[in-house]
């Protein structure tokens, strides 16, 4: 079972002192997250938005309480940062950072599979409990606090149906951006199982995209009763052409897995509400609540 | 499978390909790269033996669009490089060739290294049915398929290797070489960032195997450490990208030329697409999918709207961006900026939530820009704006 976050979770940010580290830290201090400490080698005794900067997590471990970590830093420095986190015992570590090469994902993840870490990401938007705690780079005026739980593989795609969510007055419980990249922490059977624990949590929203299968596995889990709960979905890239890539790694039809129209049947199939529009899914979720 | 990895993804030419296949002891056979009919007749003289003339290109399916040929002499070596040299093949002109002795193949195995997105891991994909597409393979006859997923932690071992030549039904000496080459494949695939790497066919001779052909196509996101590779990257593009996308990529813009007359840009490759599946819904038709990415400044957004719209094709700019770690203050200035530079009259839809969105509303209204609210909105005036110029 995957440790989530809350108003609770105290807060290392690595890579705090690059602009999007900086950035970030002021606007998740502002929605209330618990920011501890951050660290960037060789910037030790700085500090950014009253944080202050250690060289190495286990420095900033000797001075604080902390529990989780989120990663700014460049790709090809992410890999050893968040296996810093890891082995410190952080968890989860929520990576930001777009480009890390597939490779360095492998190892991460075979390494937080050791001590049973959390990954999520990289390539992912990061993780929000609604009003409580942000782990990630989302706009915070799309999320109230309700009962919807959000999984997404986008990351802009998840702020849209958020602010859905928002709109029709149902609001969010915790929401996880799982990240674009073809090799990623969490999938949505992880994060599903998760859901049908969280007593917080009545129903979901499921947002995929073309590529890969894990929208298929995600149908077969629920097809199975595995959960319970009422699922709706939306899938990006009906209008994208087989064979042409779709901006990141992850999305790209070949042959006739991983088209959306695939995925959307699978999740049909298994009892899902799938939108033809972003803005759908929160309907459908309203209808089911 | 060998499904969708093949995105973003630097495919190098078969004989580049081989240059490391050697470099890491996988038995490739003499051969030698000729840009001319003169060099291939003169390198066929020196070997002293039947060869193989075959265009270098990066797209697969080659042999049977007719871009590789035997030759039994020098003269006909020659002959078979004039008629190559200059012929198109899906769309590709083919300059480059590669000239290799040709073998007396007792049978042909398919070895390939990729990435399992389930698993998280490399896995070794090997078939008797060498020669054909792998995923036909796996369509037609998935128990012809052996499959090892490498533990990340573990890594391959030589007993693995022999477990899967040995699955493969080779005993004794050949089945000794056989796991060499596959762990000399996986080391490749490591050292070199593969998202695939294949041998399809590995030639089994008389005395052992043999390369036969060569793919390596190198994970874009690990070119920093593959800085020799940079240069390889826009050749590669050039089976598969179109020469607008080309443009683009040398500006290192993510884009997709799609044959609609409504330039899209958003943010994320999820919210792009759900613009362009917009759109469709409401009757229009996307010219393009451009993701400007996370984190875009100001001049970013510039080039990339002015990209957009000075594409004559273009009829009406659909921007839709929801600032995370973008900002809607820089979105507006990057769009004001490119419609001056541009001094286009096209129409431009805007419509953007988030970070810094009441600066980035303000300074689109002061330039005469209308910001949106919703998606289907903005699509929805988007078609109508294109319908009508």
């Amino acid at each position: 079972m995957p440790r989530f976050i809350d108003k609770d979770t105290r807060v290392l940010v690595q890579g705090i002192t690059g602009s999007q580290g900086a950035f970030h830290t002021r606007l998740m201090k502002e929605y209330g997250t618990n920011v501890v400490a951050g660290t960037v080698p060789g910037r030790g005794g700085q500090t950014v938005e009253g944080v202050p900067v250690y060289d190495t997590v286990v420095e900033a471990k000797e001075s604080h309480a902390v529990d989780a970590s989120i990663v700014f830093v460049p790709a090809p420095y992410a890999l050893d940062a968040a296996l810093e986190g890891v082995e410190a015992g952080l968890d989860p570590v929520v990576v930001i950072t777009e480009g890390v090469p597939v490779r360095d994902s492998i190892e991460l993840m075979a390494m937080a599979r050791l001590s049973g870490t959390t990954v999520v990401g990289p390539n992912s938007p990061g993780l929000i409990k609604a009003g409580e705690c942000k782990m990630g780079i989302m706009p915070v005026q799309v999320f109230e606090r309700g009962g919807v739980g959000v999984i997404s593989r986008s990351g802009t795609l998840f702020y849209e149906v958020a602010a859905h969510i928002t709109r029709v007055g149902l609001g969010q419980s915790t929401c996880v951006g799982l990240g674009g990249d073809p090799v990623v922490g969490l999938d949505f059977v992880d994060v599903l199982r998760w859901f049908e624990e969280d007593p917080e949590t009545e129903a979901v929203a499921l947002i995929g995209e073309i590529g890969g299968d894990a929208e298929e596995r995600a149908a077969a889990f629920i097809g199975d009763d595995g959960f319970t709960k009422p699922v709706a979905a939306y899938i990006a890239g009906r209008a994208a052409v087989p064979g042409k890539r779709m901006g990141h790694a992850g999305a790209i039809i070949q042959g006739a897995s991983g088209s959306a129209e695939s995925k959307m049947n699978a999740l049909r199939d298994a009892g899902v509400a799938v939108g033809e529009l972003p803005g759908q899914v929160a309907e459908a979720l309203k209808r089911l609540l | 499978m060998v499904e969708s990895l093949e995105a973003l993804t630097l495919k190098l030419l078969e004989y580049q390909a081989k240059e490391y296949f050697r470099k890491h002891g996988i038995p490739t056979p003499q051969g030698r790269r000729v840009n001319t009919p003169g060099e291939a007749r003169e390198y066929t003289e020196a070997l002293g033996k039947p060869v193989v003339i075959k265009a270098q290109l990066p797209v697969g399916g080659r042999g049977k669009a007719g871009g590789v040929k035997f030759a039994d002499t020098p003269g006909e070596a020659a002959a078979a490089a004039e008629e190559l040299l200059g012929m198109k093949i899906k769309g590709l002109t083919v300059e480059k060739l590669y000239v290799e002795e040709k073998l007396s193949i007792v049978n042909e195995i398919y070895l390939g290294v990729t990435v399992d997105r389930r698993s998280k891991a490399y896995v070794v994909l090997a078939s008797g049915e060498g020669g054909m597409d792998i995923e036909e393979v796996a369509a037609e006859k998935p128990d012809r398929i052996v499959r090892h997923i490498v533990d990340p932690l573990r890594g391959l071992r030589s007993y693995h290797a022999r477990v899967l030549a040995k699955r493969l039904g080779y005993g004794g000496r050949k089945m000794l070489q056989l796991a060499a080459t596959v762990e000399s494949l996986y080391t490749v695939a490591l050292e070199m960032d593969a998202e695939l790497t294949e041998i399809n066919p590995l030639a089994e001779v008389e005395d052992g195997f043999m390369a036969a052909d060569a793919r390596l196509n190198v994970d874009n996101n690990a070119l920093f450490r593959h800085g020799e590779l940079e240069e390889r990257l826009l050749e590669s593009y050039r089976g598969e990208l179109t020469e607008r996308e080309i443009e683009a990529r040398s500006q290192d813009l993510t884009y997709v030329e799609l044959d609609g007359d409504i330039g899209v840009i958003g943010n994320g490759a999820g919210l792009t697409m759900a613009t362009l599946d917009t759109v469709m819904l409401h009757g229009g038709s996307a010219a393009n999918f451009l993701d400007l990415g996370g984190g875009a400044t100001p001049e970013r957004i510039r080039e990339a709207a002015e990209f957009v719209l000075r594409d004559e094709r273009t009829k009406a700019l659909l921007v839709n961006v929801l600032g995370g770690i973008t900002r809607c203050d820089n979105i507006a200035e990057g769009v004001v900026e490119a419609r001056r530079e541009v001094a286009a009259e096209k129409p431009v839809v805007v419509r953007m939530m988030g970070t810094k969105e009441e600066e980035g509303r303000r300074i689109l209204k002061e330039a005469g820009i209308e910001t949106l609210d919703s998606m289907e909105e903005a699509a929805e005036l988007a078609v109508r704006l294109a319908e009508a110029s």
